[in-house]
């Protein structure tokens, strides 16, 4: 099962790098989209599977016994999970407001900040 | 009493984020807003000293969250490198807000730039006393989303260009640290930094280590903008509004070299020689790159923007000596540096206002129309490039020596050189904008901005000159912080330790021992 979900978590960080390296803005999106999946994947697999055994300890135990499934990576997924929504929806928004404002989703035509420098810088002997 | 001291360690993070919960709950009023930025940020730098006093005094000190023993539960912990960064940070940032006071209109202020900035510092503190790599992340995540915020305030077109770079590849790197993180805690199922130490160091000689210590390296790299991740600085940095650009000079690049230093002294102590060696070339790359960069720019915020990504190649030059004299030197270069980047944004603003645009070959003599802000632009640049007596000396000359005595003679050159790079081109600034005589025909010049905004500006050039003259308490702080790093005991130890259990008075607490 582990094997499995690794060679799946692979796959997903292959896609998500492919998507990533690509000029497009929507693409780029759902590059970053398809990374956070794998990482929360990956959180998930790095905490050992253990299947049909609920995290719960027993009533006068200290301690949970061996074997109990791993409560610890859900919780660090779901507050990934919370955290990478929001910025993707940011993300969305950015995009969409950059795409009004610079009419292009190509990134090699997004040069208003960098514009190509015509000349080159002034040198103190100009002054 | 253990019990108060240990919230002393929460104080810095939770004040900003009452203040921003107070800011919103008054959003249709700026001006209460506005008092309210300021009075969180004046108790955050409060209780930042109230905490680096206790730790100066008694030494490392940690809050357990919930009362969760360690390493169960979140800790958070400061020693004195946290502590005093602290400090220095709440201290710039106020004088930053005096500078956004005076320079953003009350539309900006509508728009939320207080409780953005509020949480913003909220995320700077909870990143420098956090103890738990997870926790780390998130504070990582409140910064970034924050600064987004801040960042397309006014939604200019080339600020919204800035932004998406900004936005995908700090996210990107954010989301690296993440997946460090996750392989970190599958091979050693703890988050805990404290328990991390010792737990990695046990690791069998076959574990990935240097694997997941170059993945940290690459991610907590590009949030310091480290060559060559360090492009989203330079697209970015002088397009938003100058109080904006000045607290993310400041700060956020800081709490990636914060944050190297710590997982790279507290996790990887011993291990991790790949990552080392790579971090020496990186950090020389850095500063020459950096200072190269600076040199080949026409737009001031931008030529400052370059000087931000050569510092950080000087600081984390430190860190990759390692001995304690260099991790002096790179605690004092952080905090210099914290100063000195928020001064020369804020005179970037100014020269901004002053000359009417921040070209470098269309501003000329603005020395004779704002003096002040002359003046205090070359003490900047001055301490910035290094020049005695000012702030940014003295961490060069410690870096120098400990290159020297550690036979490091790559970083020992690439701090020299990248010193001289930046004298160079200081001067050709100051020569260009303040100094040559403004044309017959050239157009009236504004104001540059009346006292608040000098004020603000004063005060942080009064702070780089005297750390300059009055070096000592600062590297007496960093000596100690530095040596702390280097024997992490007590802090592990306050860690694991926690404080003593809530348990007796909180009944509903798990009595689960470490």
């Amino acid at each position: 099962m582990e094997t499995i979900l690794a060679v799946l978590v692979g796959l997903l960080f292959a896609i998500s790098v492919y998507l990533l390296l690509s000029g497009s803005l929507i693409r780029l999106i759902l590059g970053v989209f398809v990374l956070g999946n794998a990482t929360h994947l990956l959180i998930f697999v790095s905490g050992r599977l253990t299947r049909e055994s609920p995290p719960l300890i027993e009533s006068g135990l200290k301690v949970a016994e061996a074997g109990i499934a791993n409560p610890l990576p859900q919780a660090l997924i779901l507050t990934a999970i919370v955290i990478s929504f929001s910025l993707f929806a940011f993300l969305l928004v950015l995009s969409y407001r950059a795409y009004q404002s610079l009419d292009t989703i190509d990134t090699d035509d997004m040069r208003v900040a960098e514009p190509h420098a015509e000349t080159l810088p002034m040198r103190g002997r100009d002054v | 009493m253990s019990d108060t001291t240990a919230w002393l360690v929460v104080w810095p993070v939770a004040v900003p984020l009452i203040g921003a919960a107070l800011a919103i709950a008054l959003w249709t009023r700026p001006q209460a807003q506005s008092a309210i930025g300021m009075i969180a940020i004046a108790l955050q730098f409060v209780s930042g000293l109230a905490l680096l006093a206790h730790v100066w005094a008694n030494g490392p000190v940690a809050m357990a969250m919930g009362g969760w023993p360690a390493p169960f539960g979140i800790a958070f912990a400061a020693d004195t490198l946290g502590a005093g960064l602290t400090v220095v940070a709440s201290a710039v940032a106020m004088g930053i807000l005096v500078y956004g006071l005076g320079d953003t209109d009350v539309e900006h202020r509508r728009a939320g730039v207080i409780p953005l900035l509020l949480a913003l510092m909220m995320g700077v503190a909870g990143a420098f006393l956090t103890a738990d790599v997870f926790n780390l992340y998130v504070w990582f995540e409140v910064t970034l989303i924050s600064s987004f915020g801040l960042m397309v305030l006014g939604g200019r077109r080339e600020q919204l260009d800035g932004a998406v770079k900004y936005a995908f590849l700090n996210l990107l790197a954010t989301t690296l640290l993440l997946i460090a993180i996750a392989l970190l805690y599958g091979m050693t199922g703890t988050l805990s930094m404290a328990d991390l130490s010792g737990k990695v160091a046990a690791l069998p000689a076959d574990a990935p280590i240097e694997t997941v210590a170059l993945l940290f390296l690459v991610a907590l790299g590009m949030k310091a903008a480290l060559f060559p991740l360090h492009f989203w600085l330079p697209a970015a940095y002088h397009t938003p509004l100058p109080t904006v650009s000045a607290i993310f000079a400041a700060l956020l690049t800081k709490i990636g070299v914060y944050s190297l230093m710590r997982v790279f002294m507290i996790v990887f102590p011993d291990t991790a020689d790949i990552a080392r060696e790579a971090m020496i070339w990186t950090a020389v790359a850095t500063m020459i790159v950096g200072a190269l960069g600076a040199l080949a720019e026409t737009d001031i915020r931008r030529v400052i923007s370059f000087t931000v990504v050569s510092g950080v190649g000087v600081m984390i030059g430190g860190l990759a000596i390692g001995t304690e004299l260099a991790l002096l030197g790179t605690t004092f270069y952080v905090i210099h540096s914290i100063v000195v980047s928020a001064a020369l944004f804020m005179a970037a603003g100014m020269v901004a206002r002053a000359g009417g645009g921040t070209r470098i070959a269309d501003l000329a003599g603005l020395y004779k129309g704002a003096p002040f802000l002359a003046v205090a632009f070359l003490i900047s640049g001055l301490s910035l490039a290094g020049v005695p007596p000012l702030a940014g000396f003295w961490p060069k000359v410690y870096l120098v020596q400990a290159g020297l005595a550690a036979g490091e003679y790559a970083i020992v050159a690439g701090v020299l050189v990248s010193g001289f790079l930046t004298l160079m081109l200081m001067g050709r600034v100051f020569a260009i904008v303040f100094w040559r005589a403004a044309p017959e025909d050239a157009p009236q010049t504004g104001s540059d901005g009346g006292m608040v905004l000098k004020g603000a500006l004063g005060a942080m050039a009064a702070l780089t000159f005297l750390i300059g003259i009055y070096s000592a308490p600062v590297a007496e702080l960093s000596g100690r912080a530095a040596a702390e790093l280097l024997a992490p005991d007590a802090y592990i130890e306050a860690v694991l330790a926690g404080p003593p259990q809530t348990a007796a008075t909180t009944p509903g607490t798990p009595e689960v021992q470490p």
